[in-house]
């Protein structure tokens, strides 16, 4: 007979979101399996994988509770002796502490990790702390609570007037409250309506949706049982794309197990009231990311989005009423059922209620997923969350904010607090959330190239200020960085802008300007090197590159010469270096190596 | 598996309300065996055993069990120490398994220190 079962009184919760997995945390987790079993430490040490920590760039990562110590990189081969230290002597693992940046401070508990303490988690509360592949670990965290409130306890109209007081606001970009959409719903006639999760993230570098899936698969379905309640569906689809394989994995294991709690199917918690899930896999055109074109996807037809009038509310997926929230909405619904409106109200600001997740990336010391109350400004973000610029010569420059569809906001700005109307005011949107952060080595008319070369490729095509406008917009720009910009490029752009802006059918068009107006909006005089100078000041667009040697700062040292592949630059010992322009490839070897900023 | 209602979301809850509060740190004691190799040589495995084992009879979700390393007063092992939230934490030392059990019913679960084993009140000053 096996002794009685205990509660293993350490947990190491390893990070199984995307980002680690990829670093190989698979791989430590079985090994720390092996080495605990081999250790004869099964009894004592439980090892539970967790949805994305947040803290991407330092994976793979482990937290131990109850200590809560926080490991950062930890390898297959490290295993042997992490067990040895950690787990049987008791001492913590310095080798893999989080090292603040500015003084080299290891710090082992993650509550004072400033990436950690300065964040507020709603949406993401279950994270690092359930297993996402365990129902019951949800079950835990008062999982599933809100959906029987709202099935047994709640009428479709009481949901409906929590959501709105809530005052919650679409996450996946629009901003559009989402009581009023529920409400609209509920209001349509028809008996068959449709609820639908769009977690069709596309934006470069966010991945917010993701993780949430990745982490707590089951919030998401939570809220969409409490949003079919509130406008009557029985039918609900999760449209996510076919790159997201372990949110699908993890989904499809979710799903799985609330049908077999009768959490989701006939009859859920003894309500009466029947809902099914399906998942969509999506095939990664960023255009389904649109409401209609979503839906005209789900039905098999090639997803293209069409006028609105008709809404979806009103005529949706088989012009059916059909409510479609982003998987960080649903993810919050639960909480506001559960805790109420009022707390909800509580976070954030007036008009932009509650948190909000960033994927925070760029030129930034803590690069990762993060979520902050609304309203909290970007310096904040940028300086407590995520520790500031690396590298002690480089200086902020702006942060993008929205992706494709948001803008570039400069230094000037970085009080500017993150919520709907603040951020609108900048020229930006808040987005999905992609948040990137830029140093002075970034130039400006590149980054809105890059975002336009985006929705050059994504436009699907159908409107044509969208399709042509983008494109010429997109030549313009590729003009300007190869030094053949023409003085009235600017005002083409802008002309341009306005008019896509006005004209396109869909959000996708209607917002591909915005990185282009920004950037002209805020570094006007950097596009105007690029056009009238042929120079780019952040020293990134190659063909205008000329680099020389400033005589008076050259300190003779002699490192660019060593650093040059081309042999472009000629020095002898104590004599000023001297740059060759026509053999000089641009490959940028000698200004990076240059400590006394003498080569221009 | 049938069907859940109410009563079953509330019991799933409440059967992993332990590992639970651990991982969100919600605990009333914390209880600290001393293991490093003087400790284990002296016999902390058991002490460690002891207490789980007592943890897992009385049902007891808001102890916290830990180890950590030698407390430098290695002749006097195995040692651990209990902090009771409120009260001044104790460290006990020479310990074997009878003395665990009668200081886990007082002091850990009673809320009352067991002074004949105890060494002192207070920790070090540590930076």
């Amino acid at each position: 007979m096996e002794k009685q079962k205990k509660t293993q009184h350490t947990n190491l919760m390893i990070c199984a979101g995307t980002g680690c997995v990829s670093c190989g945390s698979f791989g430590v987790r079985d090994a720390l399996i092996e080495e605990i079993e081999k250790q004869d430490l099964s009894d004592d040490v439980l090892v539970a994988t967790t949805g994305c920590n947040g803290f991407c760039a330092a994976g793979p990562l482990l937290v131990s509770y109850p200590d809560g110590v926080f490991y950062q990189k930890l390898q297959v081969e490290d295993v042997p002796f992490f067990v040895e230290e950690y787990l049987l002597k008791g001492r913590v693992v310095k080798k893999h502490l989080f090292v603040r940046p500015e003084d080299k401070e290891a710090i082992p508990a993650i509550n004072d990790i400033g990436f950690f303490s300065n964040q507020l988690l709603v949406t993401l509360r279950n994270r690092g702390l359930v297993d996402p592949e365990i129902i019951d670990d949800y079950i835990a965290r008062d999982g599933y609570m809100a959906a029987e409130k709202a099935l047994n306890e709640m009428t479709s109209e009481d949901i409906i007037r929590e959501v709105t007081a809530a005052g919650i606001r679409g996450r996946g970009g629009g901003g559009f409250p989402t009581g009023l959409k529920w409400k609209f719903c509920a209001d349509a006639s028809g008996d068959q309506k449709y609820i639908l999760c769009n977690a069709d993230e596309g934006d470069p570098g966010a991945f917010m949706d993701r993780s949430i899936l990745e982490a707590d698969p089951h919030a998401v379905l939570e809220g969409m049982i409490i949003g079919a309640k509130a406008i009557g569906a029985h039918q609900g689809y999760i449209y996510v794309r076919a790159e997201y394989p372990l949110a699908i994995e993890r989904l499809e294991t979710a799903i799985a197990q609330a049908e077999e709690y009768g959490l989701l199917g006939d009859d859920i918690l003894g309500s009466g009231f029947d809902l099914k899930i399906e998942l969509y896999h999506g095939a990664g055109a960023f255009v389904c990311g649109e409401e209609t074109a979503l839906m005209l996807s789900i039905q098999g037809q090639r997803g293209m989005p069409r006028p609105r009038p008709p809404f979806p509310a009103h005529k949706g997926l088989w012009d059916l009423p059909t409510v479609l929230n982003n998987v960080e909405t649903w993810a919050n619904i639960p909480q506001i059922i559960f805790r109420g409106s009022e707390w909800f109200n509580s976070l954030g600001t007036e008009k932009s209620t509650g948190t909000k997740v960033f994927a925070l990336t760029g030129c930034v010391n803590n690069i990762g997923l993060i979520e902050v109350p609304m309203g909290v400004s970007l310096r904040s973000i940028v300086y407590d969350v995520g520790g500031g610029i690396p590298g002690k010569r480089r200086k902020l420059k702006a942060v993008q904010v929205g992706g494709p569809s948001g803008g570039c906001i400069p230094e000037s700005l970085i009080d500017t607090p993150v919520d709907f109307e603040s951020i609108v005011k900048t020229g930006a949107i808040v987005g999905s959330g992609g948040m990137v952060v830029m140093d002075d080595t970034s130039c400006m008319v590149d980054v809105a190239k890059f975002f336009l070369e985006f929705t050059v490729e994504e436009s699907c095509g159908k409107c044509t200020p969208c399709r042509e406008g983008t494109q010429q917009m997109l030549h313009i720009l590729d003009r300007i960085t190869l030094g053949k910009g023409r003085p009235e490029d600017i005002d083409t752009l802008l002309k341009l802008s306005a008019m896509i802006k006005s004209a396109s059918l869909c959000g996708l068009g209607q917002t591909a300007p915005n990185p282009v107006e920004t950037t002209i909006k805020y570094f006007r005089a950097e596009y105007e090197a690029h056009i009238f100078e042929k120079r780019c000041p952040a020293k990134k667009c190659k063909a205008l590159l000329k680099f020389e040697v400033v005589p008076e700062l050259c300190k003779k040292c002699g490192l660019c010469f060593k650093a040059c592949p081309s042999n472009a630059i000629t020095w002898v010992k104590k004599t000023v270096a001297v740059i060759d322009v026509d053999k000089c490839t641009q490959c940028m070897n000698c200004y990076a190596v240059c400590k006394f900023d003498s080569i221009i | 598996m049938a069907k859940l209602k109410i009563e079953d979301l509330r019991r799933i809850k409440e059967s992993k309300k332990g590992t639970l509060n651990l991982r969100e740190g919600v605990y009333r004691a914390k209880v600290t065996v001393h293991m490093g190799t003087c400790g284990i040589a002296a016999g902390a495995r058991t002490i460690m055993n002891t207490l789980m084992t007592a943890i897992g009879e009385n049902k007891t979700d808001d102890v916290i069990l830990t180890s950590s390393g030698c407390a430098g007063l290695c002749s006097q092992e195995p040692m651990m120490t209990v902090e009771v939230k409120d009260l001044s934490p104790v460290k006990y030392v020479y310990l074997d398994e009878e003395k665990t059990k009668k200081i886990f019913r007082e002091h850990v679960i009673g809320g009352k220190p067991v002074a004949e084993y105890a060494l002192s009140m207070g920790s070090e000053t540590t930076y």
